[in-house]
């Protein structure tokens, strides 16, 4: 058992804290959000030189060979931050897929551009009918020739409208909700045939709605073995949701912080608010449930790489409902105890508050997970 | 003991369902349905109706053009109304400051608003709370200083409500600055937002949207007529406003909607291959709310009861109870549609903008206002007398503590 970082993870701690504090004020954020890509290219080239678009790439692949607490670590203060950079969907989402999938002339084309910062990725699988359900996929890719062409049109798709490639789900055989016969590629998204509508979430950042319409690819675009894509798939999500849960528990931290602040600083009835035993109580209990979602998402992360699928799974699943009925609780919390106030734009808890929303509604939402262990009750 | 209406209500409920279904425009009835909020013209067309028939002011006596009826009446015509789902009457107008006047107005205000504020030719807003004083609402600021046949109102209002869709507003002012209690030295003063020296200014929600604003005052001349009650006797004028015709504060109507909405949707959506509304963990959740909104109702209805026998004056502490478990119930219902929608409720997308620029829909056409009203019933609990104060008026006024 060990729960502290180790001398690198917290020197690259300071350095990313040290970035954000003078990147990322509330007012900065702001006015990228009202930029029409809706983050700062200029701080993906940061990210880059300080190693962190290549923190779980191998070193090998140009990266800083890493490993999924570096990327806890890393989410968690990007969590504190709000940060709107397309990391989740290119570095894990994007990453993981390719160092799970790729063949060696894909990871050696991808995986360094990522780590430099010239090449952004998005996970193009969920479609619209399938809300959580993995194996639901419509899109097809029929052989034709030596390669396929994709038909199909998959929904909010995390920085599909920025990304240069996409890595897309389509079904090679089976049918609607079979687990077999799904299959991955890396599709360029210029390639004709894509059409992308990018859009914010509520929390700021951005997506896309991408069709696909006799899409042509080579076979060199398969990405891993054909039909057996849906555990790849599978680890992917899990990727991200050890990844966001890390987020949740930065983006708690700053709403605790901001609450307990004003809880002192508030004056009602002559005193502070912070004064009233049942308000002190209230904070007491966010902090519970912070600490509860903290141990979950450490259990996410520390279960990325166990081998026995049903475990992980399993893990992971229990971080997910354990994260998201503890980001709810403390985000809920965190605006009623601030009242009017916590309630506007104006005022950053507000903005914490809706990333926790929009990332509980990814990756199966609280119940989709509390559903796939109460199946699993012995 | 007889948990039945009588017939009579019964007949009632039905009367009030059949003029709703008959009357209220498609349009709005669609767009509602679908969970957005009324527009402002929305919101005045129908009002505009229900006077008509004269029953905008449903909690008004009949010789102020109320429609005269028993608070079960108004219990059951509020509840048809928010379940139908129509666009609820605007309480600033009828549910405050009508009944404030009807109880302290002079007869040239009753003539002059009473009837204006029912057919919404007026629109009202309430400035109470300020930046200083929102749960210690006694420590307000603004000032009112008498200046001949006029009161010169200088301060700040915030979170005042509609203030941009508003004509006038009813402010809480502190007229006696010297006066031992704060609760003294207050007044309930009318005013006209033309009148120069106000400014209003928006503040946007977290919903996204304009709903919430504040209203600066600098030297803005009242006339001495449109004091309401005595100066300096505003605190008990506005106790009144806050305690009285507490039968809508649950609002239980629109979860009950919600609600009932959640299930019509989640047959759209599926699960592992099968409708949502097949899904066991779904249902629990779905029961668990029908469970507690049939426990507030029975409340509701008891609580209204005892104040049509008790001659409905005295506020009763139990409505906090109402409101309480009201607006946790319009929070649940409103995160369980949320939650049927899933990803499909994240994006951020206007259906009308979409539709002018010939955009196809993300996802279903409900979904994308789903999060925007769960984002804004954060505040159910927080306006009105936050839950927490709630609880504090309980402790006082019924446990004892
Ligand atoms: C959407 C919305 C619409 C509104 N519309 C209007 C309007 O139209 N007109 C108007 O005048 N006002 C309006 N309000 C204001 C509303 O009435 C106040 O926000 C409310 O009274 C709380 O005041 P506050 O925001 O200053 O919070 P505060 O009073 O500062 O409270 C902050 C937190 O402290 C808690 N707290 C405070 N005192 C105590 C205590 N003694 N014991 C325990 N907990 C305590 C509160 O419960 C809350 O959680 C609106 C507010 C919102 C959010």
């Amino acid at each position: 058992m060990d729960f502290d970082p180790t001398e690198d993870q917290r020197l690259l701690g300071d350095s990313v804290a040290r970035l954000l504090a003078s990147e990322y004020s509330f007012e900065q954020r702001k006015s990228l959000l009202g930029t029409p890509t809706g983050w700062s290219e200029r701080l993906w080239s940061h990210y880059a030189e300080l190693g962190l678009l290549g923190l779980p790439i191998s070193e090998e692949h140009g990266g800083f060979g890493g490993g999924p607490v570096d990327v806890m670590l890393l989410m968690q203060a990007f969590g504190r931050h709000l940060v709107l950079e397309p990391y989740l969907a290119t570095v894990v989402l994007g990453g993981t897929a390719l160092r799970l999938a790729g063949n060696a002339a894909q990871q050696g084309e991808v995986l360094p551009a990522i780590a430099e910062g010239s090449l952004k990725l998005a996970f193009a699988h969920g479609e619209r009918q399938a809300r959580y359900d993995l194996s639901d996929v419509r899109t097809t890719a029929t052989r034709r020739g030596d390669g396929f062409v994709l038909e199909g049109a998959k929904s909010v798709v995390l920085h599909g409208d920025c990304a240069d490639r996409l890595v897309v789900s389509a079904r090679t055989a089976g049918r609607e909700d079979e687990p077999e016969g799904i299959s991955l590629f890396l599709v360029d998204a210029a390639a004709p045939g894509v059409a992308r509508r990018g859009y914010a979430l509520r929390d700021g950042t951005r997506a896309a709605e991408i069709s696909l319409s006799g899409v042509a690819l080579p076979r060199e675009a398969l990405l891993g073995p054909p039909d057996a894509g849906l555990p790849i798939v599978e680890r992917v999500v899990e990727a991200g949701i050890a990844a966001t849960a890390a987020e949740v528990i930065g983006a708690m931290e700053a709403m605790q912080a901001m609450t307990l602040d004003y809880l002192k600083t508030r004056q009602q009835f002559g005193r502070p608010i912070g004064d009233n035993q049942a308000l002190q109580h209230r904070a007491a209990e966010m902090l519970v449930a912070l600490e509860q979602g903290r141990s979950m998402a450490m259990l996410a992360t520390m279960s990325l790489e166990e081998e026995d699928a049903a475990e992980r799974a399993r893990a992971v699943s229990m971080a997910k409902v354990g994260v998201g009925q503890a980001g709810r609780f403390v985000s809920q919390n965190a605006v009623q105890l601030h009242g009017g106030i916590g309630m506007t734009e104006e005022y950053a808890v507000g903005h914490f508050f809706r990333r926790v929303m929009v990332i509980e509604h990814l990756f199966g939402d609280t119940a989709t997970h509390l559903d796939r262990l109460a199946d699993q009750v012995a | 003991m007889d948990l039945r209406f009588t017939p009579e209500e019964s007949a009632f409920r039905e009367e009030v369902r059949t003029f709703i279904r008959d009357n209220l425009p498609r349009e709005i009835h669609e767009r509602m349905r679908l969970g957005y909020p009324p527009r402002k013209q929305d919101t005045i067309a129908w009002q505009r109706i229900l006077n008509a028939q004269g029953w905008a002011g449903y909690n008004w006596p009949k010789e102020h053009g109320g429609p005269g009826w028993s608070p079960i009446q108004r219990m059951i015509f509020l509840e048809e109304n928010l379940s139908a789902p129509a666009p609820e009457l605007l309480s600033f107008n009828i549910t405050m400051l009508g009944p404030v006047l009807i109880q302290f107005g002079t007869e040239a205000q009753k003539k002059r608003f009473l009837p204006r504020a029912a057919n919404l030719d007026d629109w009202w807003c309430q400035g109470f709370s300020e930046p200083g004083a929102g749960s210690d609402l006694a420590s307000l600021r603004t000032a009112a200083k008498r200046d001949g046949d006029h009161y010169v109102v200088n301060g700040q209002k915030i979170w005042t409500s509609t203030a941009h869709n508003a004509d006038w507003c009813f402010c809480l002012v502190r007229t006696d600055p010297t006066a031992k209690k704060r609760q003294e030295g207050i007044s309930f003063l009318l005013i006209d937002l033309r009148t120069p020296g106000i400014e209003v200014r928006p503040i946007i929600s977290i919903d996204g949207s304009h709903h919430l604003n504040e209203v600066f005052f600098t030297d803005v001349r009242v006339p001495v007529e449109n004091l309401v009650g005595e100066e300096n006797r505003g605190w008990s004028v506005a106790k009144y406003l806050l305690g009285n015709e507490r039968t809508g504060i649950a609002r239980l109507g629109k979860s009950k909607e919600r609600v009932r909405f959640a299930k019509e949707v989640a047959r759209e959506v599926r699960k592992e291959g099968r409708p949502l509304i097949e899904d066991r963990g779904f249902r629990a959740r779905v029961a668990q709310l029908e469970v507690d909104m049939k426990a507030l109702e029975i409340t509701q209805l008891r609580v209204v009861s005892a104040y049509a026998k008790a001659g409905g004056n005295r506020p009763d502490p139990l409505s906090s109870v109402l409101k309480i478990k009201g607006t946790e119930l319009l929070q649940a219902s409103s995160e369980l549609v949320m939650d049927v929608g899933g990803p499909q409720a994240m994006p951020v997308w206007q259906q009308e903008l979409a539709a002018l620029a010939n955009e196809p829909a993300i996802g279903p056409d409900w979904a994308p206002q789903m999060a925007p009203n769960y984002l804004m019933l954060r505040a159910a609990s927080i306006y009105g007398g936050t839950n927490e104060i709630q609880k504090n008026i309980l402790n006082k006024a019924v446990l004892g503590l």
